[in-house]
C-alpha cells in the first residue's frame, strides 16, 4: 500500500476550517477597532464580538449572552472557573471535589490550590473511567464549594455523568441551604466535547463550562467559559472593564469570530459527523482487536465520544509505537499532548487501575473530518507490523510466546 | 518504495552532533534527530549549559528545523538517574571516582536509545562523537578519531559488536576545526555554541552536587584523619568524596613538602597522603573487563593503556587475574585511580577496557 499522511490526533488539535477562517478574515484585514473603543471604529469590533457572543450562548442554550466570557482558551477557561471562584469564596469554603482523570489545566490548578490554604479531593473512576455521581457527593464537606467534573475525557474519550451529578448536587445545595453551608456550584471542562455531544448547558446543570476553540475546527489560543447568571467568579486577569470586568485584556475578535463560526458548523454538521467518525472509529477497533492479539480497548465501549479510540498492545511501549507510526505518515498520540515529554504513565489510565505495562502501552487515535475509509485501511495495514516487530524485541512477550 | 536507509542522529544541540546530523543529511540518509531528556528541568533555571538541559533540546529542535527533518525528544531521566546518577553517587560514597559519561553511553545512549532505533526500525544509529568504526576481518572495530585532541574512543570502549554493527560516526575522520567551519559555512544554528566539557547533571562542583543529592549525606561523610604513608597523623579532612587520587591541592596543611592526595582509605576514613612519587605505580587491576570483539584476546597481550580521558597512553602489559586483568605498566603512571576506566589500545584501535580496582 502506498504512504499517506493520516492525521488522526484530533483530541490534541484541529484544523482551521475553511468557514471559520472565513470569518476571521474581516477582522484580520480591514475591521480593526478595539471593541472597547467608543468610535465606530470600535462599534464595529463590538457588534462582531456580541455577535459571536449571542451565538455561542444559543448553541449552548445559556440564558443569555452575558453568561458567555471569552478566554484564551481551555486553560484559562478552567483556571478562571476553579480559581476565580475559590477567590470568591475565600471566607466561606476551603474544600474543592473534582476527579483523578481530569485534564491537567483542573487537575494541577486544584493542586497548586491544595498547595495554598484550600483542599481538594480527587475522586477516583471506576476501570471504565466513569465517575460514580454518588462517590462525588460523599465527598461533599461542609465548606466544599466547587465540583469540577470533566465531560468527557480527553486520552480516552469517555463522557461522564455530568447531568446526574448535577441533580445530586441540587438535592444536596436544597439541605445546605438550610444548614448554612455554603452553596457548592458545579464546573465541566467541555473541552473534549464541545462540537462533538450536544451541550446544553441547561440540561447538563452546570455553573460553569469551558471550551476551546481548536478543538472544534476554531483558532487556537481562543475560548470561551460558561458563566451562569449568580456565579461568583472573581477574575483571575486584572486589567480594563472588559468582559463584565471579569476578563481583562483586549478581545480577539478575529479568534471570538472564528470559534464562533467553528462551533455554528461543528453544531450543525454533528448529527452527520459524529456517527461517520463512530464507525471510522469502530471499523478500526475491530479491526486491531482482530489483527492484533493481546490488545485492550480503553475506556467504556457506550460512553465514548465517537471519534477517540485508546488501546494498549501487551508488552509494546506507547511511545516507540507512536513514533514509529509517525515515520510511517500515520500521527497519532501517547495519552494527552500536554502530558508528551513526561515518561510517566498516564495518569488517567492509571486511575482506571490498568496495571503499569498497559499504562505506558497506550496509544490513542481521535477521528475527524479529513479521516476517511482509506485511512483506517492504511492504519490497520501497518500497526500490526509495527506491534509485531516491537513484539519480536520484547524479551517478555518471547518469553510468553516461545513458539514465535 | 523509498529504499534510503533510516538513521537516528541522537543530538545533543552542540555543534558536533548537529555537524554530525547535517553530513548524514548529506550523505542521503533519511536523517531522524532525536535528543534525550536526562535531568530535571529544575536544575534549567541555574543552569543553562550541559548536555540535557531544556534549552539544549531546544537547540536540538531548532538544529533539526533548519536541516528539515524530524526531531524527537525522549524522555529517559527515570532510567538516568537510576542507571548514571546513582551510580556516580554511589562510586564517590565508596572512594572512587568515577566515570558518568562511559556509564551513560552504555546504558543510555547505546543502550535504551539504540535499542529504541531499533524497534522503530531504523537501519543506522548515529552520534557526534569523534571515533571511528571500521570491518576488519569480519568484526567490527573501534578505533580512535582523527582528531587527536578531540578523540572519543575512550568514552566508547564498553561498546561491542551488535552496537558497532548499527553505529555510523560521521566524525570519526574529521578534525574539530573542519567540523566548526562546516557548520559556520553552512548556517547550522549550533555552530558558534561554545563545548561543554563538564558532567551534564553537575553545576560546577561535584560535591556540592552529592551533599544535596545524597539522603543522609551528612551521615555518610564524616570527617577523618589525613595521613601519610606510615600512619603520621598530618591533619583533618572534610570528608573522603571532596578528595580524588593526585589531588595536590586543597588539603589546607603545610607541610614540608608538596603533599598529594596517594589514597582514599574508606576503611578507616582516612586520607593517605605523601610526596609526589608515591602517586605514581605501576600496577593496577581492572575489573567489568569488555571487549568491543566480544571475546578476550590471548592474554598476555602487550599495549598502550589509557587511565582517564586526558592521559597520554602508556605501554603496558595486560595479563588475566581473578575477577578480571591485570595490567603492568612499562613506568611508573601518576595517579591511577579507582572507578575510572582503564582502555586498552593497539595502535589506533581500542580493544576494551574496564574499571579500575
Amino acid at each position: 500500500m502506498k504512504k499517506r499522511i493520516v492525521y488522526a490526533d484530533h483530541n490534541a488539535t484541529t484544523p482551521l476550517s475553511p468557514e471559520a477562517l472565513e470569518a476571521m478574515g474581516p477582522y484580520l484585514k480591514t475591521v480593526y477597532g478595539n471593541a472597547s473603543s467608543l468610535h465606530v471604529f470600535g462599534q464595529e469590533s463590538k457588534k462582531a464580538l456580541e455577535d459571536a457572543r449571542e451565538a455561542i450562548a444559543g448553541l449552548i442554550n445559556a440564558e443569555k449572552p452575558e453568561e458567555i466570557i471569552f478566554t484564551s482558551g481551555g486553560t484559562e477557561s478552567d483556571n478562571m472557573a476553579i480559581k476565580g471562584l475559590a477567590l470568591s469564596s475565600l471566607n466561606k469554603g476551603k474544600h474543592i471535589i473534582t476527579t483523578q482523570v481530569e485534564h491537567h489545566a483542573v487537575l494541577t490548578t486544584c493542586e497548586y490550590l491544595a498547595a495554598n490554604g484550600f483542599k481538594a479531593d480527587f475522586v477516583g473512576v471506576d476501570k471504565f473511567c466513569r465517575v460514580n455521581p454518588k462517590d462525588i457527593i460523599n465527598a461533599v464537606k461542609p465548606d466544599t464549594f466547587l465540583v469540577s467534573v470533566m465531560h468527557a475525557n480527553n486520552e480516552v474519550g469517555v463522557i461522564e455523568p455530568i447531568a446526574e451529578i448535577a441533580k445530586l448536587l441540587n438535592i444536596e445545595n436544597e439541605k445546605r441551604r438550610s444548614a448554612g453551608h455554603p452553596k457548592i456550584y458545579f464546573h465541566t471542562d467541555a473541552v473534549q466535547s464541545a462540537g462533538k455531544l450536544k451541550l446544553d448547558v441547561a440540561a447538563l446543570g452546570v455553573d460553569m463550562l469551558s471550551i476551546s476553540a481548536h478543538k472544534f475546527y476554531g483558532p487556537k489560543g481562543v475560548g470561551a467559559i460558561y458563566v451562569k447568571r449568580g456565579t461568583p467568579v472573581e477574575p483571575i486577569l486584572h486589567g480594563g472593564h472588559h468582559e463584565r470586568n471579569l476578563r481583562a485584556g483586549t478581545e480577539n475578535i478575529a479568534g471570538i469570530k472564528g470559534m464562533a463560526k467553528a462551533l455554528e458548523a461543528a453544531c450543525r454538521e454533528r448529527e452527520k459527523e459524529q456517527p461517520r467518525l463512530y464507525f471510522l472509529r469502530d471499523r478500526l477497533e475491530k479491526g486491531i482487536v482482530e489483527k492484533i492479539p493481546e490488545t485492550t480497548v480503553n475506556g467504556h465501549y457506550l460512553e465514548r465520544i465517537s471519534g477517540t479510540l485508546n488501546v494498549s498492545f501487551k508488552y509494546v511501549e506507547g511511545e516507540s509505537l507512536m513514533l514509529s507510526l509517525d515515520l510511517e505518515g500515520i500521527a497519532a498520540s501517547t495519552g494527552s499532548a500536554c502530558a508528551s515529554g513526561s515518561s510517566e504513565p498516564s495518569h488517567v489510565l492509571k486511575a482506571m487501575g490498568a496495571d503499569p505495562a498497559t499504562a505506558q502501552g497506550a496509544l490513542r487515535f481521535s477521528f475527524g473530518h479529513q479521516n476517511t475509509d482509506e485511512d483506517i485501511d492504511y492504519i490497520l495495514e501497518v500497526l500490526p507490523r509495527i506491534v509485531s516487530r516491537l513484539r519480536a524485541m520484547s524479551p517478555w512477550w518471547a518469553k510468553e510466546h516461545p513458539q514465535q | 518504495m523509498n529504499d534510503k536507509k533510516n538513521i537516528m542522529v541522537a543530538m545533543s544541540g552542540g555543534v558536533d552532533s548537529s555537524t554530525a546530523a547535517f553530513l548524514l543529511k548529506e550523505q542521503g540518509y533519511e536523517t531522524v534527530g532525536v535528543t534525550l531528556k536526562l535531568w530535571h528541568s529544575n536544575d534549567d533555571k541555574r543552569r543553562p549549559g550541559g548536555c540535557c538541559s531544556t534549552e539544549d533540546i531546544s537547540d536540538a529542535r531548532r538544529v533539526c528545523n533548519f536541516l528539515g527533518i524530524r526531531h524527537y525528544v525522549l524522555n529517559m531521566e527515570e532510567e538516568f538517574k537510576s542507571c548514571v546518577v546513582d551510580n556516580f553517587a554511589g562510586e564517590y560514597l565508596s572512594g572512587r571516582t568515577p566515570n558518568p559519561c562511559i556509564v551513560c553511553n552504555e546504558k543510555i545512549k547505546f543502550g535504551l536509545l539504540m535499542q529504541k532505533a531499533g524497534q522503530m526500525n531504523f537501519d543506522y544509529f548515529a552520534t557526534g562523537h569523534y571515533a571511528r568504526v571500521e570491518r576488519e576481518a569480519g568484526s567490527f572495530v573501534l578505533k580512535k578519531g582523527l582528531d587527536q585532541h578531540k578523540d572519543q574512543s575512550y568514552v566508547l570502549y564498553r561498546l561491542g559488536q551488535s552496537e558497532l554493527s548499527k553505529l555510523v560516526l560521521p566524525l570519526g575522520a574529521m578534525k574539530k576545526p573542519e567540523v566548526r567551519e562546516i557548520a559556520q559555512k553552512n548556517n547550522i544554528p549550533a555552530a558558534h555554541k561554545p563545548e561543554s566539557q563538564e558532567i551534564c547533571f553537575v553545576d560546577d562542583d561535584y560535591a556540592d552536587f552529592l551533599s544535596s543529592y545524597i539522603k543522609d549525606f551528612g551521615s555518610k561523610v564524616k570527617p577523618g584523619e589525613v595521613v601519610n604513608s606510615e600512619g603520621k597523623v598530618l591533619g583533618k579532612h572534610k570528608g573522603l568524596v571532596y578528595y580524588t587520587v593526585g589531588q595536590r591541592s586543597g588539603l589546607g596543611i603545610s607541610y614540608e613538602y608538596p603533599l598529594y592526595v596517594v589514597k582514599l582509605d574508606t576503611k578507616n576514613n582516612s586520607l593517605v597522603v605523601g610526596r609526589k612519587q608515591e602517586v605514581y605505580s605501576r600496577d593496577m587491576e581492572v575489573e567489568y573487563v569488555s571487549w568491543v570483539s566480544g571475546k578476550e584476546p590471548a592474554l598476555p597481550l602487550e599495549c598502550d593503556v589509557k587511565i582517564r580521558y586526558l592521559h597520554r597512553q602508556a605501554p603496558a602489559v595486560v595479563s588475566s587475574c581473578e575477577n578480571g586483568v591485570k595490567v603492568n605498566f612499562k613506568e611508573p603512571q601518576m595517579a591511577i585511580t579507582p572507578g575510572q576506566s582503564a582502555v586498552f589500545y593497539r595502535g589506533e584501535t581500542a580493544l576494551g577496557g574496564g574499571l579500575i580496582k
